[in-house]
């Protein structure tokens, strides 16, 4: 590609920019002009209607589309070997098991040491400092988070200087080397390390806030009362932050399903680490087992409908309590 | 930073042209060569204005290679040829077929995904100069590689030869070590070399998302060595299942090397360290002396310098030399496994057709033959243009015709095998799963359409 041909597409993103704009501006405008009967409808449609064509186009229609790819073979015939391949098959048993371990352990353990370390530091001297610190992996990607604990598990044989965290602190102590991410089952634990690493900033910033949110009468009440720290923090603090605690549970499960990076950054599935996001990108494209990578994608799509389900009915309990 | 509205407008600008500089340092505007020799591209006639862009997995220096090995047929020809290389390609190729956006061009390495691209009705079928080429230049098997359900949809491009068994010749000159002549006497090379208490084979299987495709070529050489190219067809296309007991021999024999404490792995630590060694670098050990023996294709010989330059002198009287797996037993004719890559058309058009005519001609193979690092199995390649007595070595035994070769196994296989199931097989196999396990997963995978 030349200089000029750069700049030529430069221009060309400049210029759909500038059309895109121009074209919402007049719709914007023509919808503010809209008859004075029936102008709420007009504005309704106007408004959604760009999002719903969208999300149809970009969510819906692959969604269905997803579906009854699931239900075909390799040669376009209806077949259930896809879903009774997940099943049957030992690997892919063992990707299922995998995915609920991680659903099991990372909302949890993020959110329980997210809320243990926002309790800890409130109101301490330096608080943001410490915010900042647990918070700062939050901004490192998955596939760089990835990398960085790849080296922290590096492995070198035997007499080898070792060029991993953990290794050289293992053989400094005077032990021998671990083969840690090809050790199963302790390499998927490890794998969940690095992703309650990056979700504990997270959880600890959200609830951080929802603590501050706490009237300080109640607090105040509650010491009256002559209660210990402990009866402080589950019968008031726990209650005041429980719509809170839900968000970032469920948002943290749903990130925590479709994790994906991690696992193909650091050991690609192999021994016996791969989660379903992870295998369902191997079949559909490396194995080119498009069925198969659709059938993992219908199973997780299942897997996270509850979740969003039950996110959605306490934020709307919620809403009816105010 | 607080700006004024003025400030902003600077900044703005500012970014932009710095962002613009930053850019064209990386887009390597290529000056017209004055001085082309035109005469040899004239038969591909003129165009105007046309472009053609190819996609594929070659990267880096290979990538500046081939540019380079078609910048003066483009100049002549005036078809300007795009090239665009990426590590994921051959994962997205079938997505962006799919979606129509497909580059006019993609070398694809694996004749399993041309098969898959052919199915999916995205490819042009070669036309007829595309033809004449192969049939004039390449062997009735590679055409093969190149055809489906019939149809011949793409000429082969480069190759190499996987099998070599890079050793030391000075190491091997000190101890009176003879180059071994059969599968027996390699065994009991493995086995003196051993007894001196150094451990002979260093082997390494990481490779990222492909961990593992190291260790299914040793299995695939064996496989075709001990039973033969007619067992080694029906197990990649599955007329003998995958867990036939031919295959489990096979395993068996590799097994017995690289599944043995006491055979790897030198250098770098016990049998469990296979998976962690990367591939580019588990042979270097030889170069310490801490292990003699390395099974890895023609094109390792890029990585005894890693850094470029030719500090490890790749030759037989040098630093380090590679050998073939022998036969089974002496006098066998000669068997070899190998790859390569096929230029597949996504875009029906004259331009497209004229660059994969070129592509398949002697001209274009001994062009980029003469740049240096591959081979090629066209037979009008001049073996004397390798780059080095190891390659010259590898185009005449591609060119010879009593050399049976056979495509490497797990490229032919279904792409849920042989770039999945057999990977993670061999993995789990090193790492302690029986050879019997092992065989019945991979069969179990295999699609059944």
């Amino acid at each position: 590609m030349t200089t000029a041909d750069l700049l030529g597409k430069i221009l060309q993103v400049v210029m759909g920019l500038a059309v895109f704009a121009a074209i919402v501006g007049l719709l914007v405008f023509f919808i503010d002009r809209a008859p004075k009967k029936g102008r709420d409808y007009w504005q309704l449609v106007g408004f959604l209607a760009p999002a719903i064509i969208l999300l149809a186009i970009g969510l819906i229609w692959p969604a269905i589309r997803t579906t009854g790819l699931a239900f075909l073979d390799n040669s376009g015939n209806f077949s259930w070997d896809n879903f009774i391949w997940m099943f049957t098959q030992p690997a892919a048993i063992r990707t299922l098991i995998n995915t609920v371990v991680w659903v099991l352990l990372v909302p949890t353990l993020a959110t329980a040491l997210g809320l243990a370390y926002a309790v800890f530091i409130d109101k301490s001297r330096g608080e943001r400092y410490y915010k900042a610190l647990v918070f700062m992996p939050m901004a490192i990607s998955f596939v760089g988070a990835g990398i960085i604990w790849r080296f922290v598990y590096e492995y070198r044989a035997g007499e080898r200087e070792q060029i991993g965290l953990l290794n050289a602190i293992v053989t400094g102590l005077g032990g021998e080397p671990v083969q840690w991410l090809q050790t199963d089952p302790l390499n998927t634990f490890l794998l969940i390390v690095v992703m309650i690493w990056i979700q504990t900033g997270f959880a600890m910033v959200v609830l951080s806030a929802a603590i501050k949110g706490i009237p300080a009468e109640q607090i105040e009440a509650a010491q009256l009362d002559g209660t210990n720290p402990w009866q402080r923090f589950t019968n008031v603090t726990v209650p005041g932050i429980r719509g809170s605690l839900v968000v970032v549970l469920t948002t943290i499960s749903i990130a925590t399903l479709k994790v994906f990076d991690i696992v193909r950054t650091m050991t690609a599935g192999n021994f016996n680490t791969s989660v379903v996001a992870n295998e369902m990108y191997t079949q559909a494209f490396r194995a080119s087992e498009v069925g198969r990578g659709s059938a993992l994608a219908v199973i997780l799509f299942l897997l996270v409908l509850p979740i969003v389900i039950y996110n959605v009915n306490v934020l709307r309990k919620q809403r009816e309590i105010r | 930073m607080r700006f004024g509205k003025a400030g902003r407008v600077v900044t703005a600008v500012a970014a932009l042209g710095v962002s613009a500089l930053a850019l064209s340092a990386c887009t390597g505007d290529i000056a017209a060569n004055e001085d082309v020799d035109c005469t040899e591209y004239e038969e591909y006639g003129t165009f105007d204005g046309a472009e053609v862009t190819i996609g594929g997995t070659i990267l880096d220096l290979e990538a500046d290679r081939l540019v380079e090995s078609w910048s003066d047929f483009a100049q002549c020809t005036g078809i300007n040829i795009e090239y665009q290389g990426s590590s994921e390609f051959e994962a997205q190729i079938a997505v962006l077929a799919e979606g129509g956006n497909a580059p006019d061009i993609g070398i694809v390495p694996q004749p399993g995904l041309l098969a898959r691209l052919a199915e999916g009705g995205w490819l042009i079928p070669a036309s007829a100069e595309v033809e004449a080429n192969v049939d004039e230049w390449w062997s009735e098997d590679w055409k093969q590689y190149g055809t489906y359900d019939g149809t011949f949809y793409a000429a082969p491009l480069m190759a190499s030869i996987k099998g070599y068994v890079w050793y030391s010749p000075a190491q091997f000159e000190e101890n009176g070590w003879e180059i071994p002549q059969t599968l027996d006497e390699l065994t009991a090379l493995t086995e003196e070399i051993a007894a001196t208490g150094q451990k002979p084979w260093c082997v390494g299987l990481e490779s990222g998302d492909a961990t593992g495709w190291p260790a299914t070529d040793w299995i695939e050489d064996w496989v075709l060595r001990l039973h033969g190219p007619e067992v080694y067809d029906q197990w990649v296309t599955h007329e003998i299942p995958f867990n036939d007991p031919r295959i489990v021999e096979a395993f068996d024999a590799v097994g017995a090397y690289i599944k043995n404490e006491d055979y790897v792995n030198g250098g770098i630590g016990d049998v469990s360290t296979l998976v962690t060694e990367a591939f580019q670098t588990a042979g270097l050990p030889i170069l310490d002396g801490e292990c003699s023996l390395h099974h890895q294709a023609s094109f390792y010989e890029t990585f005894w310098n890693a850094e470029g330059g030719d500090e490890v002198v790749v030759a037989s009287d040098g630093d380090v030399f590679g050998f073939l797996t022998p036969p089974a037993t002496a006098g066998d004719p000669l068997s070899v496994t190998g790859g390569g890559e096929f230029p597949v058309a996504f875009r029906d058009a004259e331009e497209v057709e004229t660059v994969r005519a070129f592509l398949s001609s002697d001209t274009w193979a001994n062009n980029r033959v003469s740049l240096g690092g591959v081979i090629s199995a066209n037979k009008g390649v001049d073996p004397e243009n390798a780059s080095s007595e190891l390659l010259v070595q590898s185009i005449e035994i591609l060119q010879d015709p009593e050399t049976t070769f056979r495509f490497d196994g797990s490229d032919l296989m279904p792409g849920a095998v042989g770039a999945d199931s057999f990977w993670r097989g061999v993995v789990a196999w090193v790492t302690g799963q029986s050879t019997q396990e092992t065989v019945d997963a991979i069969e179990s995978s295999w699609p059944a359409s």
